[in-house]
């Protein structure tokens, strides 16, 4: 049962990461541009999604900290891609402080220093949280990601205040958010699906039990919690380098809120569910910008109201709480021996 | 020192005294009872053992350590595990992954070698899963190895707990109301599989029982624990005969 057809499974999961590639060395050559920014926000939520549910919902740990986690990857990596020139023309109220003012690296690592920085501040924060246990973590999460805005706002010789970051390189594009969204959901599956995987779940399904088998509660938890923040901290590099301009307030709870969705809306633990709703999400959300804007529905003029976007959303979110509580996948997973059982004939 | 000893446990919770001044020695080998009405205070007793609660006064020793109040996951390394008497599995994830979470404690890999997996991580990832097929085997739970645990009926939900607490390596056992829910026939034979699965794994076993009559068969020494004191102890025949035993379960009779 385990060990049946594996190599089948590792060539069409190949197979398939090649049509992707493809796919998007297709739409890189022949879209224009505003519809490979809309595809690659969506790579950049396939990281956030999978990140968050592997938290919240493989671990059944609640955070509410996503956004802020991806605030320290972005400003961190665009803090160390900025040339020199860029930032001091960036930092004209106070100067950037050294030495980070002499600093310019190139992308790659940048995107990973953001990552780490990210899982640093989840060490931080989950320590004395986590192991009170119950609600402890939402609520200080919550607090750590509207702390983290006014920090932004206030470190001006670090951050440059509420004026933000301007002009960063526009480094990322498909592949490298695809890479990475490729690498995120890889790295995911795998951890979820190893020992530490089960242990993770076990913790969801019954801590008590899970304790007496041993389990350390507490260092799993912190486990989830900081490689959840590492990969929101490279989305938030990848974001900051899409946009190319950054300020506080991009990562308010607004941000950790649209993340939510998307994992609830996927099924809260399954990965795949994740997938395809931090894919859709954005494709929708811009779709949507039409209700915001003014119309003439039967001769009445209704002006444009700017947020009906998510109040739809909200009601998207209310609906699937009320009518389909499981998300789109429930728990479930694509797997490839769904379909070799019907395709291969034993 | 002997193998386990509960050295004047007292566990109160506000003013409720839910143990008071417990004392149990176990050798190795030992298949002990620990019986009396609901609320009298066993599950309680097991709770400070495997570390849920802390007592409020007294001391456990296992194996020459003191374990007071230890984490529970650092008892059950140590070599204690246990049931519940409400059921706790894993509901949502597999027979096998139910009985794996088990083995976790002693993997030696690190995260690095579990999501890439190199060979270090699979040789044991392998043996894990090997060594808790063979475990579903002896509990003739084999062939729903990939079967959602929550989809178990009840009694074979019981036998998937012990295979659970097994996997641990332990050596003492708790099982706490492991009979509970099933039929004189069913309970007959979860005696036989506790006495055999001791000899194989050299265990010592302590087991909750409300009803004294499914202990007395298989149990060498008994416990009579009733509002929280340990009324009598010794032989299943001594406790049979024994006036205070007799009006406790006497007394839970007239309010049922
Ligand atoms: N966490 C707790 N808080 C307060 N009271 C408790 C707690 N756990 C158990 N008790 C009380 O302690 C007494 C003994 O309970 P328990 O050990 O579960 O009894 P038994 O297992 O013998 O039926 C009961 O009166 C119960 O209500
Ligand atoms: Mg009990």
């Amino acid at each position: 049962m385990r060990k049946e057809k594996l190599y089948l499974r590792y060539l069409l999961t190949l197979i398939s990461i090649v049509i992707l590639f493809l796919i998007i060395w297709w739409a890189d050559g022949h879209l224009d541009n505003y519809y490979k920014r809309v595809l690659t926000v969506s790579g950049i939520y396939i990281i956030l999604g999978v990140s968050l549910n592997l938290i919240n919902g493989i671990t059944g740990i609640f955070s509410l900290g996503h956004a802020g986690f991806m605030g320290l990857g972005a400003y961190t990596a665009a803090l160390l891609t900025m040339s020199v020139a860029q930032k001091q023309m960036t930092f004209f109220i106070e100067p950037l402080i050294s030495p980070l003012d002499k600093i310019s690296i190139p992308f790659l690592p940048a995107l990973l220093i953001g990552g780490v920085v990210a899982a640093f501040f989840g060490l931080l924060i989950g320590i004395p949280t986590l192991r009170l246990g119950g609600d402890y973590l939402a609520i200080a999460t919550l607090g750590f990601g509207e702390i983290i805005v006014v920090v932004f706002n206030n470190t001006i010789n670090i951050t440059n205040g509420a004026l933000g970051l301007k002009g960063l390189s526009p480094y990322t594009n498909l592949w490298w958010t695809y890479g990475w969204a490729v690498f995120t959901v890889f790295f995911i599956t795998r951890l979820v699906n190893s020992s530490y995987g089960r242990a993770l779940k076990a913790i969801r399904e019954n801590e008590v039990a899970a304790q007496a088998m041993g389990v350390n509660i507490f260092y799993h938890k912190v486990l989830a919690f900081i490689v959840g923040a590492f990969f929101a901290g490279i989305g938030g590099g990848l974001l900051a380098h899409l946009l190319t301009t950054i300020n506080p307030v991009a990562f308010n709870f607004f941000l950790t809120f649209n993340i939510l969705i998307v994992i609830v809306i996927g099924g809260l633990g399954s990965i795949t569910g994740s997938v395809i709703a931090g894919f859709f999400f954005p494709i929708l959300l811009e779709w949507l910008r039409f209700i915001e804007a003014p119309m003439d529905v039967f001769g009445i003029h209704i002006p444009g109201i700017p947020g009906m976007r998510m109040v739809v959303f909200s009601l998207l979110l209310l609906i699937v709480m009320i009518f389909y509580q499981r998300g789109l996948m429930g728990r479930s997973e694509f797997s490839w021996d769904f379909i070799i059982k019907r395709f291969v004939k034993d | 020192m002997p193998f386990f000893k509960a050295d004047h446990l007292v566990m109160r919770f506000g003013g409720l005294v839910a143990v008071n001044d417990f004392n149990l020695e176990l050798q190795p080998g030992d298949l002990v009872g620990l019986i009396g009405p609901n609320g009298a205070g066993k599950t309680t007793v097991f709770n400070m053992i495997t570390g849920v609660y802390r007592p409020t006064s007294g001391r456990i020793y296992f194996q020459d350590k003191d374990i007071t109040g230890k984490r529970p996951d650092i008892i059950t390394a140590l070599g204690i595990a246990r049931t519940f008497q409400n059921i706790r599995l894993f509901t949502d994830l597999s027979l096998i992954e139910n009985v794996m979470v088990s083995y976790h404690v002693r993997l030696k890999s690190n995260i690095f070698e579990a999501v890439f997996k190199l060979p270090r991580y699979m040789r044991q990832e392998n043996a894990m899963y090997e060594e808790a097929m063979e475990l579903l085997h002896k509990v003739e739970l084999d062939h729903l190895a990939e079967e959602k645990a929550g989809s178990l009926p009840y009694g074979e939900q019981r036998r998937l707990e012990i295979a659970r607490a097994l996997a641990t390596h332990p050596k003492l056992l708790l099982l706490d109301e492991p009979a509970a829910g099933m039929n004189p026939n069913e309970t007959l034979q979860l005696m036989d599989f506790i006495k055999q699965i001791r000899d194989e794994f050299d265990l010592t076993i302590l087991l909750i029982e409300h009803d004294m009559k499914v202990v007395m068969g298989i149990c060498e020494r008994i416990w009579v624990l009733d509002y929280g004191k340990t009324i009598a102890v010794g032989t299943p025949s001594e406790i049979q005969n024994n006036p205070e035993v007799i009006k406790a379960y006497l007394g839970e009779e007239e309010y049922a």
